[in-house]
């Protein structure tokens, strides 16, 4: 047992730090740090810079790109990204539908979208969700029927993330309504761009657009876009959403944050001393950190036990990185409410349209507070993760 | 980075479950409890046989030369299986002083009794007003005629009954909470002038309140500098720390499974009460609680061979922080998952509670250690 980092994974890290310090634009930065929402040029042109680096997917198989690292490798990458801070690629390219496509599609798709998704010529988003199948996905009602060479698309999928910027859709679809429910789904890819489909956006309670409604209304959509085999669509789906599990628990993400926090509430006063001063702040802010010293460790467990066993079926160890990711992700939001106490309240309306009236970035707490709620909802809510637990681990 | 045991390490877990699963189910440990002393002599000669005692000192004292993961692997396996022989009285913490602090002399002349089993050992440091800080001494040690002469009260000194060496910190010089002027004296418990007075503890061990009147020992008996061993009895304090975090995993674990299998089988309304999905996610929590709790405490383990004296506390004080809140969260849930039967004495459950509660009172509580930590500025500091 030794958990200390070999010399070449702290070559490599030092490799991977100096890179993020240099490479990401200075304007894409400063909106991390402030918490505000990034601009889809902050993100083409952040993986046109990974990609010119070999970096755009790196957990891909060699010949599509990927670089064939080490499940340490890929942690250390991961952490130094979010503690740079810098970008996550867009996921729903690199890690859901590009993986999707080299496992399961045929050559001409291989050869068309992946290097597109590499850098980000296509911006994709996931079609899964649907106003009746949130964590039940599998009761979906999008269909899609057969006619000479298209199939004829209709319904509706929600929580659609970024699609107001989207040239591609990824959807799940049901091709045969007579068998169980896992039976009858396949797995579509549909252009944005074709007659039918409508986007409306979702505003959610920080006032912010990330997620949308999309309507697809007699779409039709050509043979040849459909991944694998016909009715096989759930399998695909469950592969997709058991890939980077590991990721999910945001550890440099919240690491960040404390580091902001600190920083803040060294600022901050009340009765004449800085926030961070006051004992009770300090044990409330030391005990999340104690929180994600653990989770880090879990999490180093779980890519230990990949690199040890292979890749393969996820740990259902995993779900704790989940719950407790999201849960140490929103205390740290919750802490930085704190700290800004009054000057929470302060709304700048510019900040979803770029008109940015309020220059003080302290006005992103509150929004930052409220938009973390949705982490310990989506994929797949803290509560499934418990079933899982029960269920896979437990065997309850 | 490997989180995997040794080939040699996972030899060392088969030996160690094996001679527990032979000798110590509940119903045994129950025996064992009831034994002279209030534990068993010869469950004890048999870890001495295994090596068991002898796993940290270095080859040339009799010993292993073992780690701290191999202490770990022990004590992990000592929780599940709540064993209440003197373990960390005797082999991490009166061990701990003589492997750390001791003179070759004093190595020789301890040493090969311990790990044959011969002697135990038992640490006396709590004080009425001390609490959990590890200076604040009023116990006095004064120099006679070559020797020193030792004078206080010690508490609830674990093993402190039938240990047959007393490891006690007094004070040389210096006031009540002074860092400086603390020594570590080995006190033979039969010297003339100790005053035993032993009882059970809540989760079935023993303990004893113990007088020290005048007791005159030789010049060789300071572990270490006797005007200054403060960083001495931190260090062997944070092994035993380390060593409680692992106990407290092997009792949380054998809790959960306990627990799960209880609610695999107890029926109510026609259905085994783990179908309820109430229940299922209390245990999912609780699973969670002990992974995390797992974590830490492999941490504690990495952290007693780090250089830095200051990242060696701060990492145990987070286990130890961790640890308290794992245990507490899975120490009450089996209870209540098990309903009725988990508040009798005669299910093995409350054994384990009790065990997992006094470990979060044992060398700092959960908010001493966080206060600790708090103090440093917090845990993330790069």
């Amino acid at each position: 047992m030794d958990l200390s980092f070999s010399n070449e994974e702290l070559a490599f890290r030092d490799e991977v730090r100096a890179f993020f310090k240099e490479a990401v634009p200075p304007a894409t930065r400063r909106r991390m740090q402030e918490g505000r929402h990034l601009e889809k040029d902050d993100l083409v042109q952040w993986q046109r810079i990974l990609n010119a680096k070999g970096w755009a997917v790196t957990h891909w198989p060699k010949e599509y790109g990927g670089t064939g690292w080490t499940p340490v490798q890929h942690y250390i990458f991961n952490e130094e990204m979010q503690l740079a801070p810098a970008p996550a690629p867009l996921p729903f390219g690199v890690s859901m539908v590009g993986p999707v496509i080299y496992t399961f599609g045929n050559e001409e798709q291989k050869k068309y979208f992946l290097p597109r998704i590499a850098n980000l010529d296509d911006w994709w988003c996931q079609g899964f969700s649907e106003p009746g199948s949130g964590s039940d996905l599998a009761s979906l009602k999008t269909t899609a029927k057969r006619k000479g060479d298209v199939y004829v698309v209709n319904g509706q999928k929600t929580w659609t993330t970024l699609a107001q910027h989207a040239d591609w859709i990824f959807c799940l679809v049901r091709t045969d309504p007579t068998v169980k429910k896992q039976s009858g789904i396949s797995f579509l890819l549909i252009d944005m761009k074709s007659r039918g489909i409508t986007v409306r956006p979702i505003i959610t309670i920080e006032g912010g657009h990330e997620v949308n409604e999309v309507f697809f209304d007699d779409v039709e959509v050509p043979v040849t876009n459909l991944v694998g085999e016909e009715n096989r669509g759930w399998d695909y789906a469950k592969f997709l959403l058991g890939n980077e599990r590991v990721g999910i628990a945001r550890v440099g993400v919240s690491k960040e944050r404390i580091r902001r926090i600190k920083e803040l509430a060294s600022s901050v006063k009340s009765g004449g001393r800085p926030i961070i001063d006051d004992p009770r702040f300090r044990e409330k802010l030391t005990s999340v950190e104690i929180e994600l010293k653990a989770l880090e460790l879990t999490q180093l467990r779980v890519v230990a036990a990949e690199g040890r066993h292979g890749k393969g079926k996820p740990d259902p160890a995993s779900s704790i990185l989940k719950i407790k990711g999201s849960e140490i992700q929103q205390a740290t939001t919750e802490l930085m409410l704190e700290v800004i106490g009054p000057f929470a309240a302060p709304y700048d309306p510019g900040e979803n349209d770029g008109s940015n009236e309020l220059e003080d970035w302290t006005t992103q707490i509150a929004p930052s507070y409220f938009n973390n709620r949705k982490v310990s909802i989506y994929g797949g809510s803290n509560e499934i993760q418990r079933n899982i637990i029960a269920k896979a681990v437990l065997g309850l | 980075m490997d989180f995997d045991l040794s080939e040699e390490q996972r030899l060392l877990k088969e030996s160690i479950d094996g001679l527990l699963g032979d000798t110590y189910d509940f119903e045994q440990r129950q025996k064992h409890r009831s034994a002279n002393g209030g534990w068993s002599r010869s469950v004890w000669s048999k870890l001495a046989e295994q090596g068991l005692l002898g796993l940290p000192f270095a080859e040339a004292d009799g010993g292993f030369g073992a780690g701290a993961v191999e202490t770990m692997i022990v004590m992990e396996s000592l929780g599940r299986a709540l064993v209440v022989e003197p373990y960390l009285a005797t082999v991490v913490l009166g061990g701990g002083f003589l492997r750390r602090g001791g003179s070759e002399a004093q190595r020789k002349k301890y040493l090969p009794g311990l790990i044959d089993g011969s002697q135990t050992f038992a640490f006396a440091q709590l004080e009425k007003d001390s609490r959990y800080d590890l200076a604040d001494v009023t116990t006095t040690a004064k120099k006679k005629d070559g020797g020193w002469v030792i004078d206080g009260e010690k508490f609830v000194v674990l093993n402190g009954d039938t240990a047959d060496t007393l490891i006690v910190t007094a004070r040389t010089s210096g006031g009540q909470r002074d860092r400086g002027g603390i020594g570590v004296f080995l006190v033979p418990a039969k010297a003339n002038g100790v005053h035993v007075k032993g009882y059970p503890t809540q989760d079935g061990l023993r303990a004893a309140d113990i007088t020290f009147s005048n007791v005159e020992i030789d010049g060789d008996g300071a572990i270490g500098n006797p005007e200054d061993s403060i960083a001495l009895i931190e260090r062997v304090v944070d092994d035993a720390r380390a060593a409680i975090c692992a106990e407290a995993v092997g009792l949380m674990e054998e809790s959960l499974k306990t627990t799960v299998e209880y609610i695999k089988e107890r029926k109510q309304f026609g259905v085994p009460i783990g179908t309820f999905q109430a229940l299922q996610h209390r245990a999912s929590d609780m699973f969670v609680a002990v992974e995390q709790g797992r974590s830490m405490a492999m941490y504690a383990t990495m952290a007693l061979d780090f250089d830095d004296a200051r990242e060696r506390a701060l990492a145990v004080a987070a286990a130890k922080v961790q640890i308290g809140k794992s245990a507490r969260f899975v120490g009450q849930q089996s209870i209540q998952l098990h309903g009725g039967v988990g508040m009798t004495d005669e299910f093995k459950i409350g054994h384990y509670f009790k065990r997992l509660t006094m470990i979060e009172n044992q060398f700092g509580d959960t908010d001493y250690h966080l206060q600790r930590i708090s103090a440093q500025g917090g845990l993330l500091n790069d």
